[in-house]
């Protein structure tokens, strides 16, 4: 298992630095690409924990779909570095640093429970992340859940379009 | 542990020789191209390089190797190299599932002829790769800030996204008939003639088409349509650089060639029983027999693709989008409904 | 225990090394003699006016948001397609509600006219105006 071990850590590392990267470039098209690298490397975290599908998932959603959705963005509202509007946000700032804090305090509350659970990478977990396991539970029991993620879908197209619009006409 | 460093031998190897066949083949394809077109147009084409100029190619790549690299001083140095990279980069990695026969057995031991070709989630696999494939030309539009660039990038990015629909909709049909995801069970489930495009045809032309408007070739060369655009994304490029893009582009026909032949046309299955050719599953006679008829497959839809660009003249970017989004989006969404009820019924 | 991943990483790692091989032998061999010119954006020919970064249509983004929607609805259709064999008729009515919700969707978009790209509105020529006669041009020229 130490092979497992060694690509957790490696993993974990680069996770944490393109994910620092994405929040310091001043540029928003680097913040995008270390964000769409970051998703690449929790997709290998996945496939450590045996959860192809979900990996799989990850890049063809986040960094497939979403980053470019993002990146559409930044070249259509033609933004620039961030060091323009710096200065208009002070108070989103501190606000910022305040909930990060809140954040970073519950981490370490909840890492310091956890630490006995962590000893070993769970096995079992290969059985209900399957394609198969999370179809057969997906379309069964979660059937109205399901169903509903349909509406949202629907909402979320023309609520976004309708925001849009007004750019077109 | 020796265990171990045998299986990352095999692995290496298989790597090795597999980049090499993919360097071939997009040298080959791009010969092709040359001699086909010529034809097409009545003209001579590549014949001073070797017999018949079939070592054109290679001389196009020296060629390249020793062109000045011309970076634009208003460019974004790192993404301006690394966009390149990422386009040859997906181009390649798609390689990693593709089955160029089924096994060899040598000493009770099944070496499987492919990096990966079991692989559970395969198709997830390409689908993932084609839609990371989107940044590689995005990229080189936007860090060349050079507004032919950056149109054509664009215009890529949203027209591959929208055909990746259609694709991605039209291997369910695929994912229905064979209930895998391996690329190697899809393909043996398409034994004795039982090929998917008889099966799918509406799937088949869907997936064709996609195929087309994901590799930016003609019809679907809006990208890099001269007249307009000089050069498209690769307006900016030069030396190794472009020699990069220009083999991710004859790479990923080589490999959507190499797809339809896996999902649709049988892969590397024979035309006939192997047991007429008096070779057992497993030995190398058959597995050569196996490669050969995958790679005459494959080369038949090379110059299909070929065929297409010099005949067709290239669509509307209007067109383009109406293709995509009203026609073959409700069109592959019927063709999964129609097939799973088909499925049902026919049980 | 080497898993096909970890043979598909060392696949990808070759490939790396090759490309990374490739573009470092083209350093040392290439020339390198950068000029003003040489290293100027491409424009025809001209200088370039202003940056290249004007904003674009918009619809590209609503093209952007679609395809997001619709993606995760494939991604949804996959674990669907391994199943529906073993669930039958009450799978497939399951996907087919949540497709029918999603088409709303597009149907929406396509009904207000979202999915239209600008289309090139063509000057239909008017004959009267194109043909000058002699006298015509006369005058014309008079002005």
């Amino acid at each position: 298992m130490s092979l497992t071990y060694f690509f957790f850590a490696l993993l974990s590392i680069l996770a944490i630095a393109s994910a620092i990267v994405t929040i310091s470039a001043k540029h928003p098209i680097r913040s995008a690409m270390a964000l769409v690298f970051h998703f690449f490397m929790l997709a290998g975290l996945y496939l450590t924990l045996q959860a192809q599908f979900v990996a799989v998932m990850q890049i063809i959603v986040y960094a497939g779909a979403i980053m470019v959705l993002v990146v559409f963005v930044v070249m259509l509202l033609n933004l620039g570095d961030e060091a323009t509007l710096a200065n208009k946000y002070q108070v989103r700032q501190l606000a910022g640093i305040v909930l990060a804090g809140v954040f970073g305090l519950s981490l370490v509350y909840s890492m310091l429970n956890l630490r006995n659970m962590l000893n070993e990478f769970p096995t079992h977990t290969v059985e209900f992340t399957t394609v198969q396991a999370i179809g057969n539970t997906l379309y069964t029991n979660y059937f109205v859940q399901f169903e509903a993620i349909g509406i949202l879908l629907t909402a979320a197209i023309v609520g976004a379009v309708m925001l849009a619009k007004r750019k077109i006409m | 542990m020796n265990n171990l460093i045998w299986i990352l031998i095999e692995a290496l190897i298989k790597a090795v020789v597999i980049l090499n066949v993919i360097l071939l083949g997009a040298a080959t394809s791009v010969y092709l191209e040359r001699k086909i077109s010529a034809v097409i147009q009545d003209r001579i084409g590549p014949n001073r390089v070797g017999p018949f100029g079939v070592l054109q190619p290679f001389a196009d790549v020296f060629k390249l190797f020793f062109k000045e690299d011309i970076v634009p001083k208003a460019s974004d140095k790192f993404f301006h190299s690394l966009a390149p990279i990422i386009s040859l980069g997906v181009a390649v990695a798609v390689y990693a599932v593709i089955p160029f026969a089924h096994y060899v057995e040598i000493g009770g031991t099944k070496y499987y002829i492919g990096i990966a070709p079991n692989l559970n989630i395969g198709l997830l696999f390409i689908l993932a790769m084609t839609s990371v494939g989107v940044y590689g030309i995005t990229l080189a539009g936007w860090s060349s800030n050079n507004k032919y660039s950056l149109m054509g990038g664009l215009r890529s990015a949203a027209q591959m996204i929208s055909y990746e629909l259609s694709m991605g909709l039209s291997l369910i049909g695929i994912i229905l008939i064979s209930g895998s995801f391996s690329l190697n069970d899809i393909v043996i489930g398409q034994a004795n003639w039982k090929w998917n495009v008889f099966l799918q045809p509406l799937g088949f032309l869907i997936f064709l088409v996609s195929a087309f408007a994901e590799t930016n070739r003609a019809p679907f060369d809006l990208p890099e349509a001269e007249p307009e655009l000089v050069g498209g994304y690769n307006t900016e490029y030069s030396g190794m650089k472009f020699g990069m893009f220009f083999l991710a582009e004859y790479a990923n026909m080589a490999t959507s060639s190499a797809f339809i032949t896996l999902l649709y046309f049988g892969g590397w299955q024979l035309p006939f029983s192997p047991d007429l050719l008096g070779l057992a599953e497993g030995s190398i006679g058959l597995a050569v027999a196996q490669f050969l008829v995958f790679f005459i497959k494959v080369v038949f839809f090379i110059m299909f693709f070929i065929w297409v660009r010099w005949s067709i003249p290239r669509f509307r970017y209007d067109q383009l989008m109406r293709l995509g989004w009203k026609v073959l989006l409700p069109l592959s969404l019927l063709n999964v409904v129609l097939t799973a009820a088909a499925i049902l019924i026919f049980k | 225990m080497v898993t096909e991943f970890g043979i598909v990483l060392l696949f990808f790692i070759v490939g790396i090394l090759f490309v990374g091989v490739s573009l470092f032998a083209s350093a040392l061999i290439r020339p390198h003699k950068p000029n003003p010119e040489k290293l100027s954006t491409y424009e025809s020919g001209e200088e370039p006016i202003g940056s290249p970064w004007v904003q674009f249509n918009a619809r590209f983004y609503i093209i952007a948001l679609a395809f997001l929607i619709f993606e995760v609805e494939l991604v949804f259709l996959f674990p669907w397609a391994v199943v529906f064999r073993d669930l039958g008729w009450y799978s497939f009515a399951a996907m087919a509600i949540f497709v029918v919700i999603l088409l709303l969707g597009l149907a929406y978009d396509w009904a207000k006219g979202y999915l239209e790209w600008d289309k090139p509105k063509p000057i239909i020529p008017v004959l009267k105006e194109l043909i000058m006669t002699r006298e015509d041009l006369k005058n014309q020229q008079k002005d």
